[in-house]
């Protein structure tokens, strides 16, 4: 046994290689038990590559993991008795029904056939998949294919739990269904690791925020400290009348109080603020007594790519376009994942 | 890890094999359907062209042929189970279980024994019904079925090679047309080799295809080639010299499949 019994995840100076490319160049981490750490980072971060050296599946170049106290290269099988694993692709098996996968699963922990049937039974009845339970996998939704893998990940009640990426590729409502079921596992007190592109995703369900860019963490903390850290929340004005955009900006800096710029795509006015939605009236008020005509006027937190430009100088998408040119790609991981 | 729970989790494993086939019969039926079609043209159409040195009937001469194809295909049932495990994440989730890697390619080999023999008994009917019969002895028929078995255990080796070696489905079927097909064509599974000219005959002479056939034909009393008619050892001893391939392609393929497979199932 190694480490502090309430330290689920302990990892030390992680490295992973592929040739010349270093996908995590050193990672430290420490996950207390019964609490929710997300890990979020563009395409191509080093998150997947991360979460498979935690879960066994991948030695590390360098250094040290610990899951509950046990050393991943020296005790592997001890760490897989305790934890649950999604990975990024669903892996749910399309030829079974939802039941089987669960039931074969449980067989796999070693559960014995009685137990592992039982256990399937309550894992679609909490997963809202009984009725569903005796069809075939392949023919499940996105989401229901999302919920049986987590389901999956469960079937030997783990210690710990990672997620990779678990609402990725889901449209909002399946997501908001999702996250749903993450809010009872995470209140009925699992220890969680989960990886995101979504701030919103890891502002909902995490205590710890890691961002990772380049296989390194470039900044840890609480949502609200990250949100502090760059600004906080933005608001986002568009004018009608196109001529009068550079009044609008004057307009909207001296209500916000802060410098307003046109965004990239050139017709919508951003300016970051904590002032919340007072600060949105302030600038709605200016306008409309400049007799500016709005189209728009929202307030919104503020996106991973924004978070990113503002800690790493480069834009999420600019990681992940980078990624994606990089050499050796695993399957299943095209495009189209690109930060929200 | 105990013999008893690694016996256990393989079996596991095998049903789910067993399952996928029964939700998917496609890959059982294309292995089951070709040779009977194969049976019916060379029994009804061909046949009539094709005289057995020595005489005997061409029907009785076919389906040792038949089988030794059969159970040489067999190893592509489980390449492409294989590539889609692969593929779909299944044997990374597998990893992730407190399992022996090897109870996966255990499990997977079990059942493609179970299924292999599906095909198998299938022909014997189909030779049943256009006239082949069985001439020799309870055991000597059951020694032919053996060596079947001995022979697909071998060749589900170079499936699970090729199973991981290869990125999909389709190029496990182009493997096959390229390479297994015209394999076991240059061999006494459908003619006589005395038929074939200078190289290809020396090919089909020692191809163990052609002494996997001439044995089941052998060992069922079948009409052959082998008397007086080539000289080669792998003629004379066709049993012998089919243990001794199977014994090699274990030995060789094995080793290779086991490193393959802990390579795409590492990282
Ligand atoms: N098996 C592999 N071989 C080569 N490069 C890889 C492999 N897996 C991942 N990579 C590369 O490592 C980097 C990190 O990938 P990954 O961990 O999948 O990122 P994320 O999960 O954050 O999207 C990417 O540039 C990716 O192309
Ligand atoms: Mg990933």
């Amino acid at each position: 046994m190694t480490g502090a019994p309430d330290v689920a995840i302990r990892a030390r100076g992680l490295v992973k290689r592929f040739g010349d490319m270093t996908a995590v160049a050193g990672i430290d981490l420490e996950v207390a038990r019964g609490s929710v750490t997300a890990v979020l980072g563009p395409n191509g971060a080093g998150k997947t590559t991360m979460v498979r050296m935690l879960t066994t599946l991948s030695d590390p170049d360098e250094g040290t993991v610990s899951v509950v106290g046990f050393d991943v290269a020296t005790d592997a099988n001890e760490v897989r008795r305790r934890i649950g694993y999604a990975a990024q692709d669903a892996t749910v098996d399309e030829l079974l029904t939802g039941r089987e996968n669960l039931v074969m699963l449980g067989e796999l922990h070693h559960l014995g056939r009685r137990r592992a049937k039982e256990r399937a039974t309550v894992l679609l009845e909490q997963f809202s998949l009984t009725e569903a339970g005796d069809r075939v996998a392949g023919k499940y939704s996105g989401g229901m294919r999302r919920r049986l893998d987590l389901a999956a990940t469960l079937v030997a009640t783990p210690e710990v739990l990672f997620l990779d990426e678990p609402t990725t590729g889901l449209d909002p409502r399946a997501r908001n269904e999702l996250w749903e079921v993450l809010d009872t596992l995470v209140a009925s007190g699992a220890t969680i690791l989960l990886t995101t592109q979504y701030l919103e995703e890891a502002e909902r369900l995490a205590d710890d925020i890691l961002v990772v860019d380049h296989g390194r963490v470039i900044a840890q903390g609480s949502a609200r400290e990250l949100k502090r850290r760059i600004g906080g929340e933005q608001i986002r004005v568009i004018v009608r009348d196109r001529a009068r955009l550079d009044e609008a900006v004057r307009l909207v800096s001296a209500a916000a109080g802060a410098e307003a710029l046109v965004d990239p795509d050139g017709d919508a006015i951003v300016v970051a603020t904590d002032g919340g939605a007072a600060a949105m009236a302030a600038v709605g008020g200016a306008l409309a007594d400049a007799g500016v005509e709005v189209d728009e006027l929202a307030l919104r937190p503020p996106t991973l790519d924004e978070v990113f430009l503002e800690l790493t100088g480069h834009s999420a998408a600019d990681a992940a376009a980078r990624a994606d040119a990089g050499p050796g790609r695993g399957p299943g991981r095209g495009p189209g994942e690109a930060a929200a | 890890m105990s013999p008893r729970r690694y016996v256990g989790d393989a079996w596991v494993i095998a049903r789910r094999s067993l399952k996928h086939i029964r939700r998917q019969p496609e890959m059982l039926t294309d292995a089951t359907i070709q040779p009977i079609m194969f049976v019916l043209l060379f029994a009804y159409v061909f046949g009539g062209a094709i005289s057995v040195p020595g005489g005997g009937s061409y029907r009785e001469f076919l389906l040792g042929g038949i089988f030794a194809q059969t159970i040489v295909f067999g190893c592509f049932g489980i390449a492409v189970g294989l590539t889609a495990d692969r593929s779909t994440g299944a044997i990374d989730r597998f990893r992730t279980l407190p399992i022996s890697r090897s109870a996966v390619l255990g499990g997977r080999a079990i059942a493609a024994v179970l299924i292999g023999f599906v095909p198998v008994a299938l022909m014997s009917i189909t030779g049943l019904v256009v006239g082949w019969r069985i001439h020799s002895g309870v055991l000597d028929a059951l020694g032919g079925y053996a060596l079947m078995l001995g022979f697909q255990f071998a060749m589900i080796w170079v499936g699970i090679l090729m199973g991981c070696l290869l990125d999909s489905p389709q190029a496990v079927q182009g493997v096959a047309f390229t390479g297994l097909f015209p394999v076991t064509f240059l061999a006494s599974t459908f003619v006589p080799v005395n038929t074939l000219p200078g190289v290809l005959r020396t090919f089909a002479e020692w191809n163990p295809v052609t002494s996997l056939s001439g044995a089941l034909r052998h060992q069922f009393g079948n009409p052959d080639v082998v008397a007086g008619s080539s000289d080669a050892w792998s003629l004379q001893h066709p049993a012998v010299y089919t243990l001794l391939w199977a014994v090699a392609i274990v030995a060789i393929t094995a080793p290779l499949a086991v490193r393959a497979f802990g390579r795409v199932a590492g990282d």
